[in-house]
This record gives C-alpha cells, structure tokens and sequence, in this order.
C-alpha cells in the first residue's frame, strides 16, 4: 500500500508537467507527421511508415530516462526523499515506486504513437499490441537509466545529459535516422554493442509479426535492462544509506 | 520520561568530526534547541537521531528504541520537517498531506480526519487545493511542518524551521510550534539566538561536533554573567577552545 501511495504521486508529478507532456508524447507525434510528410514528397524505404513507426516509438522512451532522472534528481534537491526516509517506507518502495507509474505512460506513448502511424498510413493489426507490449522491456530500460542518473546527478546535469547527450546518443546509435550499415566500422559496431539499435529492430520485426526475428533483440534488451535496473538499485540504496 | 538519550554519538567523516561523542538527554513534551554556528553539528546530530545517518560511534534511545538497531521503530514515533521544505512541488497541500498519511498507512477515513485536523490547527484551509510548488516560503514552512506532524509523532525535529523567512511569517511559524509545546517533544536546530530564547525550554549550544553547555536561555545568561541571550551564546562559544 505504501509503495502504491508513493508510486501515485510520482505519476501525478510526471503527468502534471506540462513539459514532460509536449516532450513524451508532443515530440513524437511531430516527428512522425514531418517525416511522414518528407515521404510522402521523397520516398526513402527507411522512413516507410512500417519502419518509421518503431522508431519513433523505441526513440519516444528515450525521454523516460528524463523522466526518472529528473523526479530522482528533484527529491533529492528538495529534500523530500530525506523526508521519507525518515518513515517507514522501505528501499523496494521507493524503488518499485519510480519504475512502476512510468511504464503506463510509456505503453500509452507508445500505443498514441503506433495510432498515429495507423492513420498515416500503417496496418492496423494484432502486432501493434504486440509491438506496444514489447516496449515495456525497452522502457524499464530507459526508466533505470534515468533512475541510475538520478542517483548521481543534480536537476540541472540530469537535463544535460539524460535530456541532451543521451538522447542524441540513442538517436544516433539506434538506426532509426540512417542505416547503421551505411557508416559501417567501429560506428556500427559500437552500436550492435549497445541496446538501442536492438530495440528498434525488436520493435520492426514485432511490427512486420516475425517474432522470430524479434528474439534475439529481445534478448539483447532484457539483458541491458535486467543489468541497469540492477545497477540503478544497487546505486540508490547506497545513495541512500549515504544519505 | 527521557524521548531521547544519547550516548557518546558520534560521527566521523574522513578527515573531520562533525559530531563528537555527545551525550545528551532530552525530556518528553521538552522544546530542546540545538544552536551553534555553521558546521557546530547541529543538523548533522538530527539526521543521525532521525535515522538518516548512521552513527560511527556510540547510540541514541529515541523513544525507548536504539537508533542503531532499532530503526524502524524510531521512525514511526519520529517526525521531520528538513532545513529545506521537502515538499511535492506539482501536488497540492492536500495531496502532499494524503501522500504522508498513505506513506504512514492510515486507513481513508483516517486521513480525512487527520488532513481536516492538522488544516484547522495550522491554518491551511485557505491553500488545500493549491500546488505546494506555487506556495510562499512561509506557506510552504508550514505545509513542510504538517507534513511531519501527519503521523502524529511523539518527537519532532525541525531543522532551521524558519531560516530564510520574513519577520511575520517567523512570528506565525513561532506560534505554532509553541502551540504544539508540551504535547510532543521537539528538537530544534537554529541560527536565530531570539529563536532558541523565545521557544526553548533548554537549549544545548554545540561547536565544532561537541557539546559546549546545556541549559535554560535564563542559566546560560546567568553562567556567563551576560545581560542577553545573544552575549552569552558568544562568550561560550568563544571560550571553548
């Protein structure tokens, strides 16, 4: 019941933001008209509507890293965790406190996203739905990072580097913008290493309904976010016991 | 009855000792102030009785129960209000209010009865619906002190309650908490000497982790033949070496 008291109020202080709205599910929308507008006029196979959409989805949850990022860095600032710190709340409350109330809202960005594509042009089939419960990988994903963020940095770098450089990172290295196999080398090396090409790819393949293809980037992904959801507690209990 | 009893707590960073071995025992329903000039060791002495950092030598028996080995027991009796208002800043006073209640597991009823008494002793029904971000410091001091009294604790701690605030909005926070005298036991920390004279019942000056004297403002004054509060804080501090 605690942790439940605790998770409503972090998904009224995300909801009630009126910048987290036009970023989470605003940008988006906008990326998704204006590259489907630029198609439209020069037909390019990487931002075919089938294509696109997953990666617009995939790249939406990057600004879930804000999300927890700025809610953890901002309880820390104001001294409201150390308040509850002094009750009886326990570490998984807090824990599971920030995670659980973001995943709604990234299915919904998600499920929002795949609906706009769906009127411009996208096949309206079971694999939406598949494709928006896959997300939720992704997403506790990118909510541990932010939390892990959250854990380290102030307000302000947390808007630096959750809200700037890890979101061109996760653009640049997803494949989402340009074919990875186009630059080639150590560029798309580095970023079969990393999840976010990964999570594009699942979120395609779920889209087209290979599930078959789908499985080793699944993998891929449970592993990133198995280790920095692991990695996002170990540091905000010892944040914690610090305080 | 003695809240609180420490023994010898202490804690130790690196290379400084914010807190050195204090030994210092507080009576229940006693207003108790912690005064000193920054890094005297003051807040660094409510966090660890708060359980927010652990002692690195000795312990403290707050309500009967060790904050060592018996913290969760120590946090349901507590209460704190931090130097900063710690409040939720896009949910509005009511909510926050609910918020702690919920933390604390009162049942629905419950809170209700609780909010609607904590609004009427502190005059909060005027600013319920509002967002707690959108408040005045003043206001927010005020809603931060609710906030720890929600659960209805037996000891109270307020760090620096009204560092930052205008000269009415101190005197209302003042009523307050002596209104609130007598039937919880509060420690106090703060910079203000008229604070600590005006509310205390002691008053315990620390310097450098250690503490220097305790006592009622009236016995410090008199200790150091000083005609106010103010030139006998600084004849003890300066004398200690």
């Amino acid at each position: 019941m605690r942790m439940l008291t605790f998770a409503k109020r972090c998904a009224k202080e995300i909801l009630r933001d009126p910048l987290n709205l036009l970023f989470g599910l605003g940008f988006p929308i906008v990326l998704l008209l204006l590259l489907s507008a630029i198609q439209d006029n020069i037909p390019v196979p990487l931002f075919r509507i089938d294509h696109l959409a997953p990666g617009i989805a995939v790249f939406g949850l990057s600004f879930m890293t804000l999300f927890s990022a700025t809610l953890v860095a901002r309880d820390r600032e104001s001294a409201l965790l150390q308040r509850l710190y002094t009750t009886p709340l326990q570490a998984a409350d807090y824990i599971l406190g920030y995670i659980l109330p973001i995943l709604p809202i990234a299915a919904a960005q998600g499920a929002v996203s795949f609906l706009v594509a769906v009127a411009l042009g996208l096949p309206l089939s079971m694999n939406i739905l598949c494709a928006t419960l896959l997300l939720l990988p992704i997403a506790l994903f990118n909510i541990a990072l932010g939390l892990l963020c959250g854990s380290i940095f102030n307000v302000k770098q947390v808007g630096g580097i959750c809200g700037a450089l890890l979101t061109n990172l996760s653009a640049w290295l997803s494949g989402i913008w340009f074919d990875l196999e186009l630059v080639g080398g150590a560029f798309s090396k580095i970023a079969n290493l990393l999840p976010f090409a990964h999570a594009v790819e699942l979120e395609r393949a779920a889209i087209s309904g290979s599930m078959a293809d789908a499985w080793p980037h699944l993998l891929v992904v449970l592993g990133y976010a198995a280790v920095t959801t692991l990695g996002a507690v170990l540091l905000f209990l010892r944040q914690m016991n610090r305080q | 009855m003695e809240a609180i009893h420490t023994t010898n707590l202490t804690k130790q960073y690196k290379h400084l000792t914010a807190v050195d071995k204090l030994n210092l025992t507080i009576h229940q329903g006693e207003l108790f102030s912690l005064l000193g000039i920054n890094g005297a060791g003051k807040t660094t002495t409510i966090k660890m009785l708060s359980c927010l950092s652990k002692p690195t030598g000795g312990d403290a028996l707050v309500g009967g129960s060790s904050i060592l080995h018996e913290a969760q027991a120590v946090k349901r009796i507590i209460g704190v209000s931090p130097q900063e208002t710690a409040v939720a800043p896009n949910l509005s006073v009511q909510e926050n209010l609910e918020l702690m209640c919920g933390i604390h597991g009162f049942p629905r009823e419950k809170r209700q009865e609780r909010i609607a008494g904590l609004a009427a002793q502190l005059n909060l029904h005027d600013i319920l619906s509002k967002k707690a971000g959108k408040l005045s410091g003043g206001w927010q001091r005020r809603v931060s002190i609710a906030m720890a009294l929600i659960s209805q604790p037996s000891i109270l701690f307020l760090d620096e309650p009204t560092l930052g605030l205008d000269v009415i909005a101190r005197s209302e926070l003042w009523d307050i908490i002596r209104a609130l005298k007598g039937r919880v036991t509060i420690i106090l920390t703060t910079h203000y000497m008229e604070e600590a004279e005006a509310l205390s019942d002691r008053i315990g000056i620390m310097k450098s982790g250690r503490l220097l004297v305790t006592g009622t403002a009236r016995e410090l004054m008199e200790q150091t033949g000083a005609d106010r509060f103010e030139d006998a804080f600084v004849t003890i501090v300066k004398e200690a070496k």
